[in-house]
């Protein structure tokens, strides 16, 4: 498969403002902070990860929901302290920040490929119908690589995918949606 | 912020918090309820949606407030008289056609309402409406869709989604009624305008009700209340089920 990905420009952005961060350590140690619901992502791959910030000894972290109801926020939020603390840094602040939106855009190739691998379809997998809402068919199948697929579910294990089938290898999959 | 601006704000995200939670509560009396699996999940996730709004509606009203409330104190602690909530919203869950009727209506209403949030000059109703758009997308074209296929179905498909639309109808109008403190967020560019979506809303669900070979209801009866806390008998009974496990065991955490 080819994977020459132009990056959007929200990705850019994101990588630019860890790059240039104070305490790029602190980014580097959120790495180990997994979406409780996609063990394999982590909060910066899939984009939740907004901000880090240390003030004194007060380190404050910002994370952003990716569904209004997204349940896994104050998992993610205990993990994020307790991640902290493991290294040291017991006066942590998690603050969540709604505006601007999540969109999948945000997510990192490095996710993106960690998803595909885990056997759940990226949000570009699939070319989105008229309206830019998940197709009825045609996402691209994580295990077999086939087109010929078909929805199931409009709404799938979470509130964040869709649930298809394979129709050449038989496979049900998760869809990671646009939005 | 001006007081009175801050007071008829805390009030509003009430308002638009006791909406979401009590619609949220009734969309998720379906889970283990629905007609096959998938759809089952599908509500689960709509009922998700709603809640998680609901939360962030409390979170804000709780922050304005300022005297130690938090969002469940909001969602928990007040009784059905101080719900401010639209009387559709309470309705209950009836038969599968009666909940997709009521879904169409709320989500039809709510693609018209949160892009209006949206451009609202308080940032936090802004940035609410801005995560509801994009998943009221996926509400509506359910609902839709189920309504279409249901008002197009079987007789007794069609016979009981008639009689859903016929139900609900008189409890719609409420949805485009303003008062003084929402006129008054609106004038200050803060609160939504609803009386000028009424015709826009009309015209969306005439056209799938016609779609769906029903009859649109002519406007012959309306209930009001919901805004100033007269509700029907329904949300004290729903309300008293929601609260039992917080008012049974207060400051519980697990």
């Amino acid at each position: 498969m080819n994977e020459i990905s132009l990056m959007p420009e929200e990705q850019y952005r994101r990588l630019q403002q860890r790059n240039a961060a104070e305490v790029k350590e602190l980014w580097d140690l959120l790495d180990q902070v997994k979406d409780p619901e996609v063990p394999v992502l982590s909060i910066w791959d899939l984009g939740i990860l907004r901000d880090v910030e240390r003030d004194g000894d007060r380190i404050l972290v910002t994370i952003t929901p990716t569904y209004s109801g997204c349940p896994a926020m104050n998992t993610i939020t205990d993990d994020v302290i307790a991640a902290l603390k493991a290294n040291g840094y017991d006066d942590v602040e998690v603050k969540t920040k709604l505006s601007p939106a999540w969109s999948s855009e945000w997510m990192s190739p490095e996710g993106r490929r960690k998803l595909r691998n885990y056997g759940i379809a990226p949000p570009e997998d699939a070319e989105l119908d008229e309206d830019g809402l998940t197709p009825d068919a045609h996402a691209q199948c994580p295990h077999c690589g086939s087109r010929n697929t078909r929805r199931i579910s409009e709404f799938g294990s979470t509130a964040c995918k869709a649930l298809f089938q394979c129709n050449d290898c038989n496979e049900p999959f998760d869809y990671f949606k646009k939005i | 912020m001006s007081d009175a601006i801050k007071a008829a704000t805390l009030e509003y995200a009430t308002r638009l918090g006791d909406d979401s939670v009590v619609l949220g509560h009734r969309i998720s009396e379906w889970v283990s309820y629905g007609p096959f699996l998938e759809e089952d999940i599908a509500y689960g996730n709509v009922a998700l949606d709603y809640i998680g709004r609901a939360r962030m509606f409390y979170t804000y009203a709780a922050e304005l407030a300022n005297d130690g409330r938090t969002e469940d104190d909001f969602a928990y602690m007040r009784s059905d008289r101080e719900y401010r909530n639209l009387l559709l919203m309470e309705m209950p869950k009836g038969d599968f056609a009666y909940s997709q009727v009521r879904q169409l209506f709320a989500d039809v209403y709510y693609t018209l309402v949160l892009p209006e949030l949206l451009q609202s000059k308080d940032e936090t109703l802004s940035a609410i409406a801005a995560k509801g758009i994009k998943e009221t997308k996926y509400h509506l074209r359910r609902s839709r869709d189920w309504v279409l296929r249901l008002g197009d179905g079987t007789e007794e498909s069609h016979k009981r989604t008639q009689k859903a639309v016929d139900a609900l109808w008189g409890y719609t109008h409420e949805m485009f009624d303003m008062d003084e403190t929402e006129q008054m967020l609106a004038d200050a560019g803060i609160a939504v305008d609803v009386s000028k979506l009424r015709t826009a809303w009309h015209k969306m669900v005439s056209d799938i009700l016609t779609e769906a070979t029903l009859t649109v209801p002519e406007d012959g009866w309306a209930v009001r209340g919901g805004r100033t806390g007269y509700h029907t008998e329904n949300l004290g009974h729903m309300l008293t089920e929601m609260q039992i496990v917080h008012r049974s065991h207060p400051g519980c955490q697990w």
